[in-house]
């Protein structure tokens, strides 16, 4: 069967099976089961399974056809383009590449030692390490599904926002000196093109063994998330959170970054909590501080990037993009209040 | 045939090199494994995205995990 055959085939199930999904599982909590709607086990139940299938099919679609997109984009395609760049424009266009860039974290030193050593500015080439993690597929996927298209679209603008003005200040204080030496010596060989031109087919391939790849990693951390958001959405009181740690408490936004810092959590667990923390008053802003906390900065990668950067360098680093995220959390709860 | 994995060892690039012992236990072809976890090089060939497969010297696969099949395909179109 040709590629689009298959394509056209599985949009068709992927269509069924979104339309239909709340109507069968108001059949079959409220009916097979008899759960009585309005009733607390019911609701979660079916907030449960409903979540469950809607996220899982928006995840599929999206990483599939950012998957076939990101086949004509690579690292090395990227670090052609951003060489030789000047601060500012370039800071741009790195956190815009660092969305559409392919790579998992492991690679962030290579990502960064090949940036350097071919004579991408610093700054530029952290701003492409700050926006990759923090405005991921599968972050702006979940918040689309859980939270609606408007606090993706702000999400993703305070996210790119942190990675263009981060990286832009720390270009501007000029921390080469606390760069590891053997970066600048490196030297970077050509390759050559790894792959022959791939074919459509190939491409679909590549998004699809993305799909399988992504689910199979997060599946477990999304369960219990969207397990555990049902749980608050049933039994704890609405507006329970309002009280302190709504928009108009100062420290909530700080305490947030705080703890969110050190913990290394999986986007995907954490995105159906906060959506439900959200429904009983936590402010958005936050919320969302909070979360790109958690995805931007984290031990496993300050501890590789250490191999190539200088402790003061990843201090000011961290120090650099925790008060930019405290900035952003204040200024959402300013502008949007409780109203999202 | 000499098959060089490249990366640090996380996680996809231990899948792999288990991708590739297999595709080579189903295959006849006689090859040496050798894996690159040096960052110096890696970048000697190019490779920024990792997991890289690299088959007699030339880079053939970069940042991502092929399938057994891919690799068997692979090895046995040079």
């Amino acid at each position: 069967m040709p590629p689009i055959a298959i394509l056209l085939a599985a949009s068709a199930l992927w269509t069924v099976a979104w339309i239909g999904n709340a109507p069968f599982f108001d059949w079959v909590v409220h009916r097979a089961f008899g759960l009585t709607e309005g009733g607390r086990l019911g609701d979660a139940v079916h907030f449960f399974l409903y979540d469950t299938v809607k996220i899982a099919l928006l995840l599929t679609a999206v990483i599939f056809a950012v998957g076939v997109l990101r086949s004509f984009v690579s690292v090395e395609r990227t670090r052609a383009v951003l060489g030789g760049r000047r601060r500012g424009i370039g800071n741009v266009l790195a956190a815009l590449l660092g969305v559409a860039t392919p790579f998992c974290s492991c690679s962030a030193v290579p990502v960064f030692l090949g940036f350097v050593a071919a004579g991408v500015p610093l700054g530029v080439t952290l701003s492409f390490l700050i926006a990759s993690p923090l405005v991921d597929v599968v972050t702006i996927t979940l918040l689309l599904g859980l939270f609606g298209w408007q606090v993706a679209v702000i999400y993703v603008v305070a996210g790119l926002t942190l990675a263009i003005v981060g990286g832009f200040v720390l270009g501007r204080m000029n921390l080469e000196r606390w760069v590891e030496p053997f970066v600048f010596e490196t030297r970077v060989g050509s390759g050559g093109d790894a792959e022959h031109r791939p074919s459509w087919g190939d491409r679909f391939r590549i998004g699809w063994d993305e799909v399988v790849d992504v689910l199979r990693r997060i599946w477990p951390y999304l369960l219990v998330g969207i397990g555990l958001g049902a749980a608050i959405h049933g039994w704890i009181p609405d507006a329970f959170f309002a009280r302190w740690a709504g928009p108009d408490q100062a420290l909530a936004v700080p305490i947030a970054v705080l703890m969110g810092v050190p913990l290394y959590a999986n986007v995907a667990g954490v995105i159906p909590m906060i959506e439900a923390l959200h429904a009983k008053g936590l402010a958005i802003g936050t919320l969302l501080a909070f979360m790109m906390a958690v995805v931007a900065l984290s031990l496993p990668e300050m501890i590789l990037l250490r191999r190539v950067l200088r402790p003061r360098l990843i201090g000011l680093f961290v120090l650099v993009v925790a008060s930019g995220i405290l900035l952003l959390g204040i200024g959402l709860n300013l502008t949007l209040g409780g109203a999202t | 045939m000499i098959i060089k994995i490249l990366g640090p060892g996380c996680a996809n690039c231990k899948r792999l090199e288990t991708n590739v012992r297999q595709a080579l236990d189903r295959s006849s072809l006689e090859a040496t494994v050798v894996k690159v976890e040096d960052y110096g090089d890696m970048l000697a060939f190019g490779v920024q995205s990792t997991p890289a497969l690299v088959v007699d010297e030339r880079v053939r696969i970069a940042g991502r995990v092929p399938s057994v099949g891919q690799i068997q395909e692979l090895l046995d179109a040079p």
